[in-house]
């Protein structure tokens, strides 16, 4: 299970003492790189779009940031904001769901593990959905399901090329076997987008795993992966254990996926949102640019049709 | 199953009605070697096994469904296929370089109408399952099975898939070729289909290896058997750091027919022989065979849209929220 890995890491790098550091180095006016550990200047790392300018690794984005980073400023209409999560099944391991949710909302601010809404990117209409990895690992519950179904309805009728920014460690655990079942209910809405024939672009960022990659992560007509993004379908400690092996250097990453023909192309953050709006626009319907005779001539033969 | 390979696979909750079985033997052998008459005995003690045996089976806990969803002689997919259809013809290969054995399909005739038959197959004994990777398909087994739903679906043959599978196979091969990928094309293709499809889970139902084979407007399940989003094993594991807490795990997951049933996620139960579907495989068999045909006389009447419609809306609706007004 691939979430397992997530908690494990969680467990081994105790990100609490390590984001609050972090914070720390922040509030100081510096942050400090997590895989070269170089200091840059905050500002300097956010105009960067979080990318390591000395060794390129792409540090976690949020939800909110991402929309920034990738849409137009000021074109952004969140859709089913009003969409909650909720403890249906009266889950408790450890901890009880519902105080997991509330500790979850309280500590990130969100309501659940993703954004959906509309915008432009530069200047053209996309259905935008952004997963959040701070809200329980981005793990796929009802919500999640529900919000991007949504999504997708709205950009099958309104004609909108699809992108969804992924960031997750799978199915959320707590919800049973409805979480497993989104899987199967946002690829039912993207097989209705497919037959409109309309553009849809994933966007594979670190983790995309587990249920996510089985579903609407693979789905895209191109998909597009984040540099050294771990991709895979099951964990690592799951794999190990199974077949009691080590694992290949580089398994499961981004530059493995598109070395196996499972992803177009690698693409660096900064460069996101020029490639996004290039793909979008070399998929418009194609109106070609007539010269001033051949539009004479198109007006004389609609007249004469109208008569 | 003969009362002494039931002993072989006794499963701890069996425990006291298989003592009280031994005692009943026992008596009975003493009876004809001191040539006594104790039928009399004989019919009490087997109508209080017979009660015993009612009580344990209807109050079985989830983990204890899990035992008998796992349990070595329940029927296996293509011991359904072949115990429900009049003809059966396997095809096999995924037209890109592999013959996954964990995931079996076919031609079929079912009273008569050409059906496409298809599921994940676990191995009959230790050689078979090694063989057959205790049912948990590569892509190529998935690849297999919608390369066959789409043989189904270009002829007009209705769908049926048999769910029975601990998950899909983890392993480097898997991943290189695709795991994921081939689950997600499946869950989008299933949406497309003009034929009727009905999936019956027989056994295990693990996770996104059981869903890359389950999208149908008709979701059916066996009494015992189960359908998780992680095993309770790896579940205990994860969210209680505690692998000894699959049985806690278990009830959590909502993991039983009835659970799903009310979930709004499967259609119907289908009822097993008392002692489970392994006590009697051709009960089981006659009751899944008829309920195949009575959900297909009902789907087949309807227009294809209709049936895709219909799909689409089971699964939109599944899901638990709640909407707060801005
Ligand atoms: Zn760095």
């Amino acid at each position: 299970m691939s979430l397992f890995d997530w908690f494990a890491n969680l467990r081994k790098t105790e990100p609490l003492i390590q984001e609050q550091q972090e914070r720390e180095i922040a509030d100081g006016l510096w942050t400090k790189c997590a895989a070269c550990g170089v200091l840059a200047y905050t500002k300097d790392l956010k105009a960067n779009q979080l990318v390591c300018a000395e060794c390129g690794y792409h540090g976690r984005v949020d939800s909110d940031e991402r929309i920034l980073q990738l849409l137009d400023p000021k074109t952004w209409k969140p859709l089913a904001e009003e969409v909650y999560p909720t403890d249906i099944l009266g889950f408790r391991d450890r901890k009880a769901y519902r105080d997991r949710l509330r500790e979850y909302q309280q500590k990130t601010g969100l309501i659940d593990a993703v954004k959906t809404g509309t915008g432009l990117i530069d200047g053209l209409p996309v259905a935008l959905g952004v997963m959040d990895f701070r809200f329980m690992g981005g793990s796929m519950g009802s919500v999640v399901g529900e919000k991007l179904c949504r999504l997708i309805e709205r950009a099958t009728a309104e004609r909108f090329p699809l992108v969804i920014i992924c960031a997750s460690g799978g199915a959320r655990m707590q919800e049973g076997m409805l979480s497993l079942m989104q899987m199967a209910k946002i690829s039912g809405a993207l097989h209705r987008h497919q037959k409109a024939k309309l553009l849809y672009i994933p966007v594979l960022t670190n983790p995309t795993t587990g249920g996510v990659t089985a579903s609407f992560a693979m789905l895209g007509d191109i998909i597009l992966a984040e540099p050294k993004a771990t991709i895979g379908f099951a964990g690592k400690r799951v794999i190990e254990q199974t077949i009691r092996e080590k694992l290949p250097e580089g398994f499961q990453t981004s530059e493995y996926l598109l070395q196996h023909g499972f992803v177009d192309t690698i693409v660096p953050r900064t460069q996101l949102k020029k490639t996004l709006a290039q793909l979008i626009s070399l998929h418009q319907p194609f109106f070609p640019l007539l010269s001033p005779s051949q539009k004479l001539e198109r007006h004389h033969s609609a007249i004469h049709n109208a008569i | 199953m003969p009362k002494t390979e039931r002993r072989t696979f006794l499963l701890d909750f069996e425990k006291p009605l298989c003592e009280l079985e031994s005692r009943i033997d026992q008596i009975r052998e003493l009876a004809v070697e001191n040539k006594v008459d104790v039928s009399e005995q004989i019919a009490q003690l087997e109508a209080r096994a017979e009660q015993l045996r009612k009580e344990i089976f209807s109050t079985l806990t989830p983990a204890q469904r899990l035992q008998l969803a796992r349990h070595p002689r329940r029927p296996s997919t293509l011991d359904y296929i072949q115990a429900i259809s009049d003809e059966w013809f396997e095809l096999h290969g995924d037209r890109g370089g592999s013959d996954d054995p964990a995931l079996v399909g076919g031609v079929a005739r079912l009273e008569g109408r050409p059906v496409v038959m298809l599921g994940h197959q676990k191995g009959r004994d230790t050689k078979d399952n090694v063989a057959r990777n205790f049912g948990m398909a590569s892509p190529g087994g998935y690849r297999k099975a919608i390369r066959l739903m789409e043989h189904a679906n270009k002829f007009g043959m209705p769908i049926l898939t048999f769910i029975d599978t601990p998950g899909a196979w983890p392993g480097i091969e898997s991943e290189k070729l695709g795991q994921g990928e081939a689950i997600a094309y499946n869950l989008r293709q299933m949406f497309s289909f003009e034929v009727p499809i009905i999936c019956t889970v027989i056994g295990e139902g693990g996770s996104g290896g059981a869903l890359g084979i389950g999208v149908a407007e008709c979701l059916l399940m066996f009494e015992h058997s189960v359908y998780t989003v992680a095993s309770p094993e790896a579940c205990a594991a994860i969210l209680w750091k505690d692998a000894k807490k699959a049985e806690q795990a278990a009830t959590a997951l909502k993991i039983t027919a009835w659970d799903l049933k009310e979930l709004g996620i499967i259609e119907g139960i289908l009822p097993e022989p008392i002692s489970g579907a392994h006590a009697e495989p051709l009960e089981a068999a006659a009751t899944l065979k008829q309920a195949l045909i009575e959900n297909l006389e009902r789907l087949v009447e309807m227009a294809p849209e209709q049936r895709q419609e219909l799909r689409y809306q089971k699964f939109r609706q599944i899901g638990a929220f709640k909407e707060i007004p801005l």
